[in-house]
């Protein structure tokens, strides 16, 4: 599937805005994404949260990613 | 189905009424205990030095005769806080913000503070502290920090974000950018382009109650603290970490909070407090003076915005961008991040770029405040998108109606939206009658969309049924503006039970599981889902109960308006068992009756405002007053419409303050001019008119109510709402908030 | 700091403490006769959290020295009630939602006892101006004006009742 990155998680990733990672979980798709990219498994404890079909899932890693789902990572924001 | 947090589409009992909150007889009797009115024997008063500085290389402290002054108990500085951040920058930033580490970094930087048997012993002491500062090069304005020649506040920030990824030290810890399309070939194609800069001051949540805790430590390494936060566990964790200590030996009880907005997310002289009583080994009280809270909590940032936006004479926009410049603060870590990825939430836009740049200043790190830094952007945006109207000779709601997002809308941000509110709430202002009340000469009219988030996080509740039948709910997340009694009521729906049966309290660090703090709007959509989930549980070991009583299957019981049914013929003899039945025999049935839930409240839906603002401009002085302002949002559900009614309007009205009036003032010497509420004035009860609100409820798919989070959005427009009023009423544009009498006067100058 | 002793009636009751000669009355109150109630929230009387009465003068609390209580009488919101009965202003304050954290309430309830005692039939402006010396924060004010109109109402119906 493709993973859209967005904001400053592009770095991470060579600048890349779109890139292509087969994954069922959060977990597995954080898993293979640190594994590819060193630079991305330090983001991870600032907080990414995974937007999967405009559901924007903060925490919960177990998170199941259904097939041809649209994926957008975005930086973990805090609100006031 | 217990667990299930999918939107159920039931009807309600309880659910939206308007019944008697809770905690009303305590906060109008006085009896309500605040984070200052905590008491323990023998306690002691704690106070801090603060530098005078904005920038400064703290060369020596001398606390010796303070030390020996009587009734002096403890003295600290930084070298008794020892870093035990391990490597975490973040973290050892939060530590040096609460106490200067060889360097003040702005005004109000705390660098010393001392425990006394009171508080004249304590303020005398600290007069005999001498410390010996090297002033420094200072930095306060966002715009003048991003230039080469600005003195580096940290050498250690390398901007995230930028290629090649840079050597040398900056004041911009991050650039980040969002968007999608091709913003070139969108303005190539475009009729009308507008092209604007703004600029908004910062400002302070100006909670009413000031920080304060009381800290009691043992030498044995355990402790207690009461102290007015939005997130005691997250106080417990912070303090905990850089002390050193283990976490659950530390107990954190929240009191009622005061108002809070964001203010209270973050944590200030709690760990300096424990510190205190960890050397005096006696209880310390630690309360911020109303300038301490100024100087050195809060605020928000000041921001510089560069907004485009291209449309076609059809009036769709084609292209647009924004370049949010947000002043974080003396650290690393703020959210222009957020100011980036909200500027165009509200539009259906097919080529779009926004870039936030975090910038780091000589005043105090910035906390989050109500929609962190979304307003802002919102102002640059909004007056942004009247311009573009106006050009195209259209009217602006018609405009914003036009290039709404909706479902299936692309976000600006990235993900695409699901069911939304923004076209209805525009439809609502298109019908209001507001929008047709008459303006005399003078008065103008605006109006402004705004966006929120939302968030959830984890979450963990008990209800526990006590043996007449009623019952007590346990959250994690503390009450800023009513959650208790809206929390009972949801607990009261789903056991199907009256509202009057159900108390809710926030049960301390050692009592619940993890909560993460009541911000992000998140207090009654997680600890609400949470509570339903736990009922629905509670629920199951009511009918097990009820089964064992009865002798029968669990499977021929259901639970209905609060009993249990037995169903079937084979049953009819069984009259129904209420709650309180059940629960006056739980001894025979297999002991107490509890439901409990412990999750992460994924989920929240975004929310979307607009608001319609008149004002009256006096042009001899530049005066401003709202005369009449209607606020339209989504709430998804609104489970008490009162409560719900009370954040549109508390929003508003803090919006309407920054619009007009609030703004921190430095001088050239880095200090803040105005660190109290004559000089910084917030909106008082004869500055407003009354504030119309509108609930629209478009439910939230993620949530078995439909609720969304209300708390945050109600602060998005307000900015541009009066901007646009007030430039409508002058008929000159308004670029720079608060705006105040005299930048009124100096715009309608420089336009003659 | 040399130091006084204070004798003063606070909510009908004889009130005794001892303080020092630059403590504020609002210190007094709250650490030395226990009355919590009344809050801090600037220590410049800009917020009107410490709003009491002093012989019948609506005060900041906070702008007042504890000596000089010494011979009046004192009224916070702790002595608004009448034993278990609420004061109509505690009833619609409660009733109309006009409070959100509560921290301001105090203020606002005995600055509003005192308009309504001199006007009992304030119009909506005179609300906003005899409350414009308390901040609040949380409600923008909407609910609270209308929970003082209502409580007006209440209590002009009650005294046509009487007479």
């Amino acid at each position: 599937m493709d993973v859209q990155l967005s904001g400053p998680l592009r770095a991470a990733v060579g600048n890349q805005a779109t890139i292509t990672v087969d994954a069922r979980t959060i977990r597995e798709l954080f898993r293979k994404l640190s594994e590819q990219y060193p630079d991305f498994k330090p983001l991870l404890a600032n907080g990414v949260a995974v937007a999967i079909n405009g559901n924007v899932y903060r925490d919960d890693w177990s998170t199941t990613i259904p097939e041809n789902a649209e994926v957008v990572l975005l930086p973990r924001i805090q609100g006031g | 189905m217990t667990d299930s947090t999918s939107f159920t589409n039931q009807k309600f009992k309880v659910i939206g009424q308007r019944v008697r909150r809770q905690d009303g007889m305590d906060k109008v009797t006085g009896r309500a205990k605040y984070g200052a009115d905590a008491v323990a024997p023998g306690q002691l008063v704690g106070v801090i030095l603060r530098s005078p500085h904005a920038h400064a290389k703290i060369k020596k402290i001398d606390t010796s005769k303070a030390e020996k002054l009587k009734g002096v108990k403890a003295v600290i500085t930084s070298k008794d806080l020892p870093d035990h951040t391990d490597g975490d920058r973040d973290l050892l930033s939060m530590l040096e913000n609460c106490m200067a580490r060889g360097r003040a970094l702005y005004d109000g930087h705390a660098v010393a503070a001392i425990a006394a048997v009171d508080a004249s012993t304590a303020r005398k002491a600290l007069k005999l502290i001498k410390v010996d500062y090297k002033v420094l090069p200072h930095v306060t304005d966002v715009d003048a920090a991003m230039q080469d020649d600005a003195p580096v506040i940290h050498d250690w920030v390398r901007t995230i974000g930028v290629e090649p990824a840079p050597t040398k030290g900056s004041n911009i810890p991050m650039r980040s950018e969002f968007g999608h399309g091709d913003v070139d070939a969108g303005f190539a194609k475009a009729d009308v382009i507008i092209e604007k800069s703004y600029k908004t001051e910062q400002t302070h949540q100006g909670y009413i109650e000031p920080h304060a805790c009381l800290a009691s430590m043992s030498p044995d390494g355990s402790g207690e603290l009461w102290v007015t936060t939005q997130g005691h566990f997250a106080y417990r964790n912070w303090c905990a970490q850089l002390l050193g200590l283990d976490m659950s030996k530390l107990k954190v009880t929240s009191s009622e909070i005061g108002g809070g907005f964001g203010g209270k997310t973050h944590i200030w002289m709690e760990p300096i407090a424990l510190a205190l009583s960890r050397k005096a080994n006696r209880p310390v009280k630690v309360v911020m003076s109303r300038e301490e809270v100024f100087r050195a909590s809060g605020p928000t940032s000041s921001t510089s915005i560069d907004v485009k936006i291209g449309a076609t004479k059809d009036g769709r926009i084609v292209a647009a961008t924004s370049e949010c410049r947000y002043q974080g603060g003396a650290f690393p870590g703020s959210w222009a991040v957020i100011g980036a990825m909200t500027s165009f939430a509200c539009y259906d836009l097919e080529n779009v770029k926004t870039v936030g740049y975090e910038v780091v200043c000589n005043r105090p790190k910035v906390a989050a405040y109500r929609a962190p830094s979304a307003p802002m952007a919102s102002f640059a945006t909004e007056s942004t998108v009247d311009l573009v109207a106006e050009a195209l000779g259209m009217d602006p709601v018609d405009f914003r109606i036009l290039n709404a997002a909706k479902e299936g809308t692309r976000a600006s941000y990235g993900p695409t939206y699901g069911p939304i509110g923004i076209g209805p709430t525009l439809e609502a202002v298109k019908k209001h009658p507001h929008m047709r009340a008459k303006l005399k000469k003078n008065q103008g009219r605006g109006m402004a969309c705004g966006f929120w988030f939302n968030f959830g996080g984890q979450t963990s509740c008990t209800i526990n049924v006590a043996a007449d039948g009623t019952v007590n709910l346990s959250v994690g997340t503390i009450d800023v503006g009513g959650s208790r009694s809206s929390l009972s009521m949801i607990c009261a729906e789903e056991l199907g039970i009256s509202y009057n049966q159900v108390r809710t309290h926030i049960g301390d660090t050692a009592a619940l599981a993890h909560n993460d703090m009541t911000d992000g709007s998140r207090g009654t959509f997680a600890s609400g889902m949470a509570a339903i989930i736990a009922a629905r549980r509670t629920k199951e070991v009511l009918k097990q109960r009820a089964a064992t009583a009865w002798e029968i299957p669990v499977e021929d019981i259901e639970w209905q308006d609060g009993h249990a049914v037995a169903i079937g013929k084979k049953h009819s003899k069984l009259e129904p068992l209420s709650l309180a039945d059940i629960a006056a025999n739980t001894e025979n049935t297999g002991g107490p009756v509890a439901g409990h839930n412990e999750f992460v409240a994924d989920g929240a839906g975004v929310s979307f405002a607009s608001h319609i603002c008149d004002v009256d401009v006096d042009p001899e002085t530049g005066a401003t007053r709202v005369i009449r302002y209607t606020v339209i949002q989504d709430a998804g559900k609104a489970i008490h419409p009162d409560y719900v009614e009370g954040q549109f309007q508390g929003g508003a009205a803090q919006g309407i303050g920054w619009a007009l009036n609030e703004e921190y003032i430095y001088g050239e010497d880095g200090r803040l001019q105005n660190p109290g509420f004559l000089d910084y004035r917030i909106p008082v009860c004869s500055d407003l008119p009354f504030i119309d609100t509108q609930i629209l409820e478009i439910p939230n798919p993620n949530h078995p109510y439909g609720v969304r989070g209300v708390g945050e959005t109600s602060i998005v427009p307000p900015l541009a709402a009066v901007g646009n009023a007030v430039s409508n009423a002058v008929g000159v544009r308004m670029t720079h908030v608060p705006m105040s009498p005299p930048r009124i006067l100096a715009a309608l100058e420089a336009e003659e | 700091m040399s130091g006084a002793h204070v004798s003063t009636t606070v909510n009908g009751d004889a009130v005794q403490f001892a303080c020092p000669n630059d403590e504020s009355l609002l210190d007094s109150l709250r650490n030395r006769v226990g009355l919590t109630g009344v809050k801090e929230g600037c220590g410049t009387g800009d917020c009107g959290a410490c709003s009491i009465t002093l012989d019948d003068r609506l005060v900041c609390s906070c702008l007042v020295l504890g000596v000089e209580a010494n011979g009046k009488q004192i009224g916070t919101v702790e002595g608004l009630a009448d034993g278990d009965k609420l004061h109509p202003l505690q009833e619609n304050f409660i009733k109309h939602a006009a409070l959100q954290c509560g921290i301001c309430t105090p203020g606002f309830l005995v600055a509003a006892k005192v308009l309504l005692e001199r006007n009992p039939d304030p119009s909506e402006e005179e609300i906003r101006y005899a409350l414009a010396g308390n901040l609040c924060r949380c409600t923008g004010y909407d609910k609270i004006v209308r929970a003082v109109q209502a409580t007006a109402k209440d209590l002009r119906k009650k005294s046509k009742k009487k007479s």
